[in-house]
């Protein structure tokens, strides 16, 4: 083997990494990316936006009866009105749970997903097992997830679109009279606003 | 891989309320182009769901979504064809390149373009 370079050849690109630079390159060429602003895209996401704003929105709408009324209104402008505005200009559902339904969430078409409110879809949102089985199974998938759910709860599945994505209200967990929004909030977990899960029980916060 | 490995997979991740969301970098400038393109207007979410959907439906597709960016890159790069934006010979090409240039770029310096030794 030669060796006809002094330098190490360590700067290597995989072919996806390349890929997506070149589409990058000549998206930017045409004038269609602004380099500078897909790295704010991408700040804003691994940063700023995740399940935590959907934890506020829940919150908020546990303990505030004016801000609850308007997110099974208008869930669009009540969650803009807290500045979590999807960059997508999606609409927004809230969907809320009662002791006698339980709602779950799922795209059966690819992966749409409340980006503004819960950040990027978890592995198992997006893989074919589970959007094939959630809609057919619905309970067979919950107990996946360890979530069993009394057989006099019915269960709803609300499947999304590139237009309109959903965001469950879980149940106010019991024994959280008088807590803050932010206790409350804390006590939201990603899965409960997909509903494959509960909030937390207070004691389990 | 089952439902429950995924579920188990996520939860060993620390898939929790702060997890992390891309697994590498290029998975995040992907993301990020199709909200920008999506922004000027070059598609709606109704033509990027059906993408998307018809990259995700391929035969071949691994059932524990690991290859979900993937098809994301695919999906945006027909629908920038389609929308005679480029080709995929032309993305092709200027991958290549850009490997080359990589590999011609030493260590701790920038990865430009110009460095591609082929290109002209």
């Amino acid at each position: 083997m030669s060796h006809d370079h002094d330098h190490h050849h360590d700067n290597e690109l995989d072919p996806m990494a390349a890929r997506v630079r070149a589409l990058e390159t000549i998206l930017t060429e045409k004038g269609l990316v602004d380099p500078e602003a897909i790295g704010v895209i991408v700040e804003t996401y691994e940063t700023k936006i995740g399940p935590r704003n959907g934890a506020k929105v829940v919150a908020k709408a546990w303990v505030d009866p004016e801000f609850n009324a308007w997110l099974r209104r208008d869930a669009t402008s009540a969650i803009a009105s807290l500045s979590y505005t999807g960059r997508q200009g999606e609409h927004m559902q809230a969907v809320f749970n009662t002791p006698d339904t339980h709602n779950l969430v799922v795209c059966t078409l690819c992966s749409c997903y409340p980006w503004s409110v819960l950040g990027l879809p978890p592995v198992w949102y997006k893989s074919p097992p589970y959007r094939s089985r959630a809609v057919i199974d619905p309970r067979g998938v919950l107990a996946e997830f360890d979530l069993v759910l009394p057989d006099t709860t019915s269960i709803r599945v609300w499947d999304s679109t590139a237009e309109l994505r959903y965001l469950i209200i879980p149940l106010r967990p019991e024994g959280t009279e008088g807590w803050s929004e932010e206790q409350l909030a804390a006590l939201v977990t990603r899965d409960s606003m997909i509903g494959t899960g509960l909030a937390c029980a207070p004691e389990a916060a | 891989m089952s439902l429950r490995d995924l579920i188990a997979h996520s939860q060993g991740l620390g898939e929790g309320i702060d997890a992390p969301v891309f697994a590498e970098p290029w998975q995040a400038e992907a993301f990020a182009m199709v909200l920008a393109l999506h922004n000027q207007g070059l598609f709606d979410w109704d033509e990027w769901a059906q993408a998307l959907s018809t990259e995700l439906k391929r035969p071949g597709a691994l059932d524990d979504g690991s290859d979900y960016y993937h098809h994301w890159v695919a999906a945006l790069e027909s629908l920038v064809a389609a929308k005679k934006v480029t080709s995929s010979a032309d993305i092709d090409d200027l991958a290549a390149s850009w490997q080359r240039a990589a590999h011609a770029t030493p260590h701790g310096q920038p990865i430009r373009l110009e460095n591609d030794p082929e290109r002209f």
